[in-house]
């Protein structure tokens, strides 16, 4: 059974059709890319994949569980993890606390627990510490687990992203443009991570990307989407030598 | 009859709810900020008409106009000292300095006049005319309240629409940023519509204290307060959310505490405007803005 | 670690300055140096600065601007004050002042979770707006209960005490506008330090918890506390609910300090959430220690300047307006950057003249 299968998945705001009849089935273990021209409605996938938009039509099913205009929290507990285009931390805390974030629901105590430090608080909060530090170590972050992560430098950002996204231990983790602002040295990196993180975690990913160097280098498939629709999709090598895929990107 | 004579009572006491809801509603617009101490300038309009006319004789249209020059200065004074240096500071910061204003005024007029109430002598000599053989009065004060609201309202709705300064308010409260790169002199805007919502609070005042004349220092801050409530129940930003907010804060006021109680009058004025936030969270004209994913 | 070691000494640091206070205080009291004015502010000072710790709560951790704690502390005063006086004479002092403190505060928290569940929906300016309304509905109502007790139980009216029908010899319990008379006045400044202290602690563990971590992501950013799994609504509640309850913990304080507790504008009205909120931004937002620090000073402030009689409310507004600025606007933060007048950078230069010495 696929991880994620999505049908015919649509969504309008107000007459504006954004993505209509999208289709897309994604394996255990795959590495999927999915490619477009600015405006082609890659995000709003991934924001209806997350919950944060209802689609208006069409179903998406997450290793068989129907998971279809759900609660982005939800979504998240059920097994998808996200990063976004434009970097969302929660920067007035460390980077240590904002993968600690990310581990709030696989390491519970309550709140009056907290408030007074029973036995539990100290126990939790030090394996919580400790796990923390081992996603941070992945990453090479582990060195700056108590700076504000709005300090960062914007690669590492990007980066912590991934790794809180990671803590929330996800079946599949979807990557909005990871490598954008990056430069090529930084982008290597980054695929290297990439490479790491499957590995490491065992972690199903699809992700958007504009690099093609990235995309053509380490997704295994891809899906095209242009105007809200789908105009390819396969094989990664078989994708991009499309002449439709190609006639979008180049223009006639 | 009884009903009507309420209808019109809450009418005009709901203009000048709306007179005050512009102040606020034009200066949140465009400066993003809720300037605390807008009912003060109503009082101080009043005092400034109370003391025209008391001290100097001077009739109630002169006491009128040199009350609103002299709001108008103040309002702008008050945005260049104490708004204009934190225009790109954190909004609660202008808040609690609106709030400083606000005592400021309070205390300075405590100081002038002592907190003994003063009694204003209507601006508005006619007695205004009564219907239906003599059961339904709808007095003097009432009807030129009604009439200099609407007045002001389509007057600024006008402006706002028509004129190179209405257009770079507007272009301002859409987008200061963009405004700027446009050639808007973002600064002048700000001024001037501190300007126009601050001589509209002297207007404000003297029909207010038409109505209701007893005069403290304190006669500002009430319906300050619920004139801004008027402004976020229109949906803040708006002109005619202003009109539509304040009118109906007036008559559900005056109705409440016809019918009901009046000691619970406030109380329900403010449970209606939860009530209408709860169905439509940006007042009734507000627009919707939603963050980008 | 270091990040959360620095709290917690900046917590013990606070605990040991109130104590040094108190015991100042005390001492000062017992010797007849205290001016009576100045002793009957203490407990006051202790109940403003454990409703701003509340708010600050909610404004700082939780980022929503409140506008009705007052409101809270009212339900905390009004509640508490009514229990004690109904049971003046079946429960002893003791047990009864405990159960009075717990019941305000329950009271100021549920009020605080019926509020938030509708308000929470809003955010920024709305909600701000929508708190001060339910504050002043809740002043509102109070002032127009009428409660009286005699030989046949309670009673209740919302018109007027003669509506009560009591018999004679019964007593009034809440009167209306004139709200509470003969509250016992049970809180003593040891108890009203107690309780400061204790509300410190609660914040600081509560905000560097799981809960205060999920609430402070919630703050920072919303979608993406979503994404990774955070209820959001639940952790808004709960903090808001703490928010007030340590708000009504202020107003249990309050009322049992004075002889005749009325809901006014000034004392619960928008005016005290408006002066509870000066706090917080003076004494710097998410500073709890802060909080108490900006409300102890601007307590005492206009009852120093008491001597400039009528000009003192005067200079208060001027001089928190002129704080705002200094510490606020851009131009001046610059300025202050260029010349070395950072609070760091004055600290920096105190502490090296002391090595030096």
């Amino acid at each position: 059974m696929a991880l994620l299968s999505v049908t015919n998945l649509g969504i309008s705001f107000g007459g504006l059709r954004a993505v209509d009849g999208f289709n897309l089935t994604i394996e255990e273990g795959e590495l999927y890319g999915l490619i477009g021209p600015n405006g082609a409605g890659k995000t709003t996938v991934f924001n209806m994949l997350t919950g944060i938009y209802k689609p208006t039509d069409g179903k998406i099913h997450l290793a068989g569980k129907d998971i279809t205009g759900g609660h982005t929290a939800e979504i998240n507990k059920a097994g998808i993890a996200r990063t976004f285009q434009n970097i969302r931390l929660f920067g007035d805390q460390s980077v240590k606390d904002n993968v600690k974030i990310g581990l709030h629901n696989t390491f519970e105590y309550g709140t009056f627990t907290g408030v007074f430090r029973l036995p539990k608080y100290f126990s939790t909060e030090k394996e919580m510490d400790k796990k923390a530090l081992e996603i941070l170590a992945v990453f090479g972050l582990d060195e700056e687990a108590d700076v504000l992560a709005s300090n960062l430098p914007y690669g590492k950002q990007r980066q912590l992203e991934i790794a809180r996204a990671l803590a929330t231990n996800p079946k599949l983790l979807l990557l909005d443009e990871p490598a954008a602002g990056m430069n090529p040295n930084e982008t290597a990196d980054l695929m290297n991570t990439i490479a790491l993180i499957r590995k490491e975690f065992g972690v199903t990913i699809l992700l958007i990307e504009h690099d093609m160097k990235l995309v053509s280098g380490i997704c295994e498939k891809l899906t095209v989407l242009n105007f809200g629709r789908v105009l390819a999709a396969g094989e990664t090598s078989a994708v991009l030598n499309d002449p439709e895929v190609i006639k979008a990107y180049l223009g006639e | 009859m009884g009903f009507l004579t309420y209808l019109i009572n809450g009418l005009s006491l709901g203009s000048v709810y709306a007179i005050i809801a512009l102040g606020y509603t034009m200066v949140y617009g465009i400066a993003k900020m809720l300037n605390f101490a807008h009912g003060d300038v109503i009082m101080v309009g009043a005092y400034l008409v109370f003391m025209c006319m008391s001290n100097t004789g001077s009739p109630a249209i002169v006491s009128i106009v040199i009350s609103i020059v002299c709001c108008t200065a103040l309002g702008m004074i008050i945005e260049k000292i104490a708004y204009k240096p934190l225009r790109r500071a954190t909004n609660l910061a202008v808040l609690i300095t609106a709030i400083g204003v606000s005592y400021f005024l309070q205390n300075m007029a405590l100081l002038i006049f002592g907190s003994n109430p003063v009694s204003f002598t209507s601006v508005i000599k006619w007695q205004g005319i009564a219907l239906a053989g003599g059961q339904l009065k709808i007095t003097g004060n009432a009807i030129i309240t009604i009439i200099t609201c609407l007045i002001i309202m389509f007057a600024l709705m006008w402006f706002v629409k028509n004129t190179k300064p209405g257009q770079a308010m507007r272009a301002v409260s859409e987008d200061k940023d963009a405004a700027v790169l446009m050639g808007i002199n973002v600064n002048a805007t700000i001024s001037l519509t501190f300007a126009i919502g601050s001589g509209l609070a002297a207007i404000a005042g003297a029909l207010l204290c038409s109505s209701y004349p007893s005069l403290t220092p304190y006669t500002g801050s009430m319906p300050g307060i619920k004139a801004f409530t008027a402004a976020v129940f229109g949906g803040i930003g708006s002109i005619p959310g202003a009109l539509i907010g304040g009118l109906l804060l007036g008559i559900i006021e005056i109705l409440a505490k016809a019918y009901i109680s009046s000691q619970l009058a406030d109380a329900i004025v403010f449970a209606v405007l939860i009530i209408v936030l709860l169905v439509k969270p940006t007042g009734i004209l507000g627009k919707q803005i939603k963050e980008k994913v | 670690m270091k990040n959360l070691n620095k709290s917690t000494q900046k917590l013990i640091t606070t605990i040991l300055t109130i104590f040094v206070l108190y015991i100042v205080m005390q001492v000062m009291e017992q010797t007849g140096n205290l001016s009576s004015l100045m002793s009957g502010l203490l407990v006051p000072v202790c109940a403003y600065s454990l409703v701003a710790v509340g708010l600050n709560l909610c404004v700082g951790y939780l980022g929503e601007l409140s506008l009705g704690h007052a409101g809270f502390m009212c339900v905390g005063a009004f509640t508490s004050a009514f229990f004690s006086k109904t049971f003046q004479g079946t429960i002893p002092d003791v047990p009864r002042f405990i159960l009075a403190l717990v019941i305000g505060t329950l009271a100021a928290a549920l009020f605080g979770f019926l509020i938030a569940i509708p308000v929470l929906r809003l955010s920024g300016d709305y909600l701000a707006i929508v708190t001060l309304a339910f504050g002043e509905i809740i002043k509102n109502v109070i002032n127009v209960l009428y409660i009286g007790m005699d030989g046949n139980g309670i009673h209740f009216s919302m018109k007027d005490m003669m509506s009560l029908g009591l018999e004679p010899g019964g007593t009034m319990l809440i009167n209306g506008p004139q709200g509470i008379t003969g509250t016992p006045r049970q809180s003593t400044f040891t108890i009203a330090v107690l309780l400061l202290i204790l509300s410190l602690i609660i914040t600081h563990n509560f905000v560097n918890s799981r809960t205060g971590r999920a609430v402070k992501a919630i703050r920072d950013n919303q979608i993406a506390a979503e994404t990774v799994g955070l209820p959001i609504t639940k952790y808004k509640l709960v903090a808001f609910t703490i928010s007030a309850a340590i708000a009504g913990v202020g107003g249990v304080l309050y009322a049992h300090n004075i002889n005749s507790l009325t809901a006014t504008t000034n004392n619960f009205g928008y005016n005290m959430s408006i002066m509870i909120l000066v706090y917080v931004v003076l004494g710097g937002i998410g500073n709890f220690s802060g909080s108490v620090v900006a409300a102890v000073v601007l307590t005492l402030l206009p009852e120093l300047l008491r001597g400039l009689s009528n000009y003192r409310m005067l200079i208060y507004s001027i001089v928190l307006i002129a704080l705002m600025l200094f510490n606020w606007a851009p131009g001046i933060l610059k300025f202050r950057e260029e010349h070395g007048l950072t609070g760091a950078a004055i600290i920096g230069k105190f502490k090296k003249n002391k090595e030096v010495q």
